[in-house]
């Protein structure tokens, strides 16, 4: 899962080692991970939405903790004073994908297999709820030390994203948090089904093919029914850091039958847009995924370096972003592009 | 450049090198002893007997060893170890060993000890060091009979202070106790950080014994001038600071070779293929230097964020066994026993060697036991050792230009003329000892891995590089000779105000004496 979860993750989400290691450690105490089909859930179960919040970096040093990162969820319980049913991930993609697993794993309520991106996103109105317009609040948020907050209330999913990164921020740059609960029925109607399974499958394809020394990017494509766009080198990587996220564009020069070629990878936290020798190609909602040409191993925003030979890959986008709605939230226009999605798929 | 003695004592062979302003002046290869000295001494021995007494006169004597990182692979010589994690109330689910191969984790294991403090990202604590939980573990860790700790705190390499003080109170506790700091290690990643430390406090017993053996050896045979030990990035450290530090030392060999390549065949920037009695190991030299993997790096199993070369090795050499009918080259290899199994030494093993022997590319043992090889079988066994290079100096490069290629290791007549995507394969002379002459010729290096906040990209970028070249000079460089050979900045997503992750690299000349301050 975790192999899968860090090729979905599009770039961004971190790495998901940390929360890997979590898990073993776990499961060496006995503890299970039960994964539960969202179609069995009651309409008024009552399911935890995970994530851990912050930078990349500091997670590098202040190593994910299954103790702390289930603290928001118990403080959750406590201001609605009711127990809750599951939990599932806000986002598949990178160590947020896990870090709801290795949850499960500590307090065993069943994860469901769902999430609210399919994918990662770098905000929180970025998500299949929101899109649905569903209840933002209320969110609570916690650190390492003993400092927690609830959030009661927000005007709105982008007035939550901004309220709660502040708070973040002064944490240290890092924080678990608990997102606006969920009704079973709201997770069946407006989750993005089974993408706890597909990380998994996905995970086991790109094992498989290293094991049998087959392709492990024909594996990933034959897998989520995606495309090859570009096979290259990275000969330059483009940072800066803005209103709070990594932003920035890597560009590849392009090897086998993308020779004499250019592409352009934006991203923010995740990437965002490829545009092959000028023009754009590919872009938000659909998956850029960046992967290792010969590993087939992801690769992240913090992490590409040149010299790297990777390919790039597009995996079809979750149906409920395509919505008028879901464009406008995760569109090109929501990343600053000027121009409309087109769907590389339906060329 | 003055006159300097280049040692490698590899699992095979002890090479040893006299190098001058002009070149290669001696070269001796030697078999390895068990216990190392002697066949160091036998080796010194031998080059003095080729060059003359005059051979005693270096200024400098640089030796490069795979004894650390065998250590480690095979589990053998290492000192038990206590770690003290100082990062509470934070990551405390994830004990120090986690992720290392348990039978290795056991045989160092001292215990582990949880402390309240660490840094931010910005230095700040993260809460105040709990000075008496450190009091509480030291006494714990002298009552154990522990000798070795190792020392870790969150965001330590952007302030020391934390790990400084808990090293202050560690001593007092525990007198002649030995203590690794990781801020020491440099590089931010807590987890990889912490297994570098503990590697190293793991192996301090044996680098004391190794650096004093070497040293010996030196004096037995009457060479006086400083020893320095090779790196694994290509650069050298005094043997005092080789006792300190021994995880420095640990993949120098590949390193070395590369290095050496570049100085016997004067190209800066070739791929370089190192084709040994069992493995090929091919990789990018760009500026002089090896480039480095992007990976995590693991060693014995342990995952570390070690400086190592971008290599693949594969399972071609001279040791490599050929099997007819159906063909095969490798992966197995008859290895240190070559001379007892190759059938030009006599034995029945088809190697290779034997290969490169009736084909008239090398020129060793007794030809006439491989003259009844078939034409066709060294044909097709060559070109399938051939295919086999070629496939992965492919993968290795990241060039799309040919480019040249430097042919080192004593497998090295193996490496076929062309190869697709080389523009010209260069030959040098004593290209059976290249990694000796590479840590010949070692440079002294010095880096800085900072967070910087509220600069520009260009300030932040300089005030690395000051800090950088302090590192060297303290090192041991010469400041005049410094140059910077790398240099990265990357902006941290979610941090206030401009944040910026940089890292500068120098390397310098040994400087001749010490520099006034």
């Amino acid at each position: 899962m975790a192999v899968g979860t860090w090729i979905l993750g599009t770039g961004g989400g971190g790495s998901p080692y940390l929360n890997l290691l979590n898990i073993r450690e776990l499961y060496a105490t006995g503890r299970r991970v039960t994964l539960k089909d969202p179609m069995t859930l009651p309409d008024d179960a009552l399911v935890a939405v995970l994530s851990s919040q912050g930078a990349p970096l500091i997670g590098q040093e202040r190593l994910a903790d299954s103790a702390m990162a289930l603290k928001p969820l118990r403080i959750m319980e406590e201001y609605l004073g009711r127990k809750f049913d599951a939990l599932m991930p806000v986002e598949i993609g990178g160590g947020n994908g896990l870090h709801a697993i290795m949850v499960a794993a500590a307090t065993g309520l069943p994860a469901i297999d769902a999430d609210a991106m399919g994918r990662a996103y770098p905000e929180a109105q970025m998500t299949s709820f929101a899109v649905a317009n569903l209840q933002c609040y209320p969110l609570a948020i916690s650190d390492i030390r003993d400092n927690e907050v609830v959030i009661p209330k927000a005007h709105s999913w982008k007035w939550m994203e901004r309220v709660s990164r502040k708070v973040c921020t002064e944490f240290g740059s890092q924080a678990s948090t608990c997102k606006a609960p969920r009704s079973g029925k709201e997770v069946r109607d407006h989750g993005i089904l089974y993408t706890c399974n597909k990380a998994i499958s996905l995970g086991k394809a790109v094992l498989k093919a290293r094991q049998k020394h087959t392709n492990p990017v024909d594996a990933i494509l034959d897998e989520c029914q995606g495309s090859r766009i570009f096979t290259g080198k990275v000969t330059d990587v483009e940072r800066r850091t803005t209103g709070g996220f990594l932003r920035g564009r890597t560009v590849l020069e392009g090897l086998g039958k993308n020779t004499k070629e250019k592409f352009n990878l934006d991203f923010q936290n995740e990437f965002s847009v490829g545009s092959l020798n000028g023009e754009a190609i590919v872009m938000t909602p659909d998956l850029i995924c960046v992967v290792d040409s010969i590993s087939g191993e992801g690769i992240g925003t913090e992490s590409i370096r040149y010299g790297q030979r990777v390919d790039v890959l597009v995996l079809p986008a979750p149906e409920i972003f395509l919505s008028p709605r879901g464009l406008e939230l995760v569109g090109p226009r929501a990343f600053g592009f000027d121009f409309d999605y087109r769907s590389y798929f339906k060329d | 450049m003055n006159q300097r003695i280049g040692i490698d004592v590899g699992g095979t062979n002890t090479d040893a090198v006299l190098v001058d302003a002009n070149g290669v002046v001696g070269a001796i290869k030697s078999p390895t002893t068990a216990d190392v000295i002697s066949g160091v001494r036998q080796a010194l021995t031998e080059l003095i007997n080729s060059v003359g007494p005059s051979a005693r006169q270096v200024d400098s004597a640089m030796i490069g060893t795979t004894h650390f990182v065998n250590a480690v692979v095979q589990r053998k010589g290492l000192n038990k170890i206590a770690a003290l994690r100082v990062t509470l109330p934070g990551s405390a689910s994830l004990p120090p060993l986690v992720d290392w191969p348990k039978d290795l984790a056991k045989v160092v294991n001292g215990g582990s000890y949880y402390i309240s403090g660490g840094n931010e990202f910005d230095g700040q604590p993260v809460v105040p060091l709990d000075e008496d939980a450190v009091v509480k573990a030291a006494q714990s860790i002298r009552n154990s009979g522990i000798t070795s700790v190792g020392i870790t705190a969150s965001f330590s390499p952007l302030s020391s202070a934390c790990e400084d003080r808990v090293a202050e109170i560690i001593a007092n506790e525990c007198p002649g106790i030995r203590i690794t700091c990781s801020h020491a290690l440099g590089r931010i990643g807590l987890l990889e950080r912490e297994n570098a430390t503990l590697l190293n406090a793991a192996l301090l017993d044996l680098a004391a014994n190794t650096t004093d053996a070497f040293r010996k050896a030196l004096d037995d045979v009457g060479i006086t001038a400083p020893l320095y030990i090779t790196l694994n990035d290509g650069t050298v450290t005094s043997a005092e600071l080789a006792r300190k530090f021994p995880v420095y030392c640990f993949a120098s060999g590949p390193t070395n070779s590369m290095r050496g390549a570049a100085f016997l065949s004067g190209l800066d920037d070739a791929i370089v293929c190192d084709v040994g009695g069992t493995t090929a190991d091919i990789g990018c030299l760009v500026n002089g230097f090896p480039r480095e993997a992007n990976n995590v790096v693991e060693v014995g199993g342990v995952r570390t964020l070690f400086r190592m070369p971008d290599l693949i090795s594969i399972g071609i050499g001279g040791g490599t066994i050929v099997r007819e009918s159906p063909l095969s080259v490798g992966p197995e290899s008859v290895g240190f026993r070559l001379l007892k199994e190759a059938r030009v030494f006599g034995g029945s093993q088809l190697t290779l060697t034997d290969v490169a022997v009736a084909s008239g590319l090398m020129d060793v043992g007794d030809k006439t036991l491989v003259s009844d090889i078939p034409e066709t079988l060294i044909a097709d066994a060559l070109a399938m050792a051939h295919q086999k290079i070629s496939v992965t100096v492919d993968q290795i490069k990241t060039d799309s230009q040919d480019v040249p290629m430097i042919a080192v290791g004593g497998g090295a007549p193996l490496i076929p003329e062309k190869i697709p995507g080389i523009s010209v394969v260069h030959r040098v002379p004593f290209h059976g000892v290249a990694n000796a002459v590479g840590a010949a010729i070692a440079q002294i290096s010095g880096e800085a891995d900072q967070v910087f906040q509220d600069f520009t990209r260009d300030d932040a970028l300089a005030a690395a590089l000051e800090i950088a070249v302090e590192n060297a000079v303290k090192s041991g460089a010469d400041r005049q000779s410094i140059k910077t050979i790398e240099m990265e900045d990357l902006p941290i997503a979610y941090l206030p105000g401009h944040a910026i992750r940089a890292r500068v690299r120098v390397v310098g000349d040994i400087a001749t004496s010490t520099e006034d301050s």
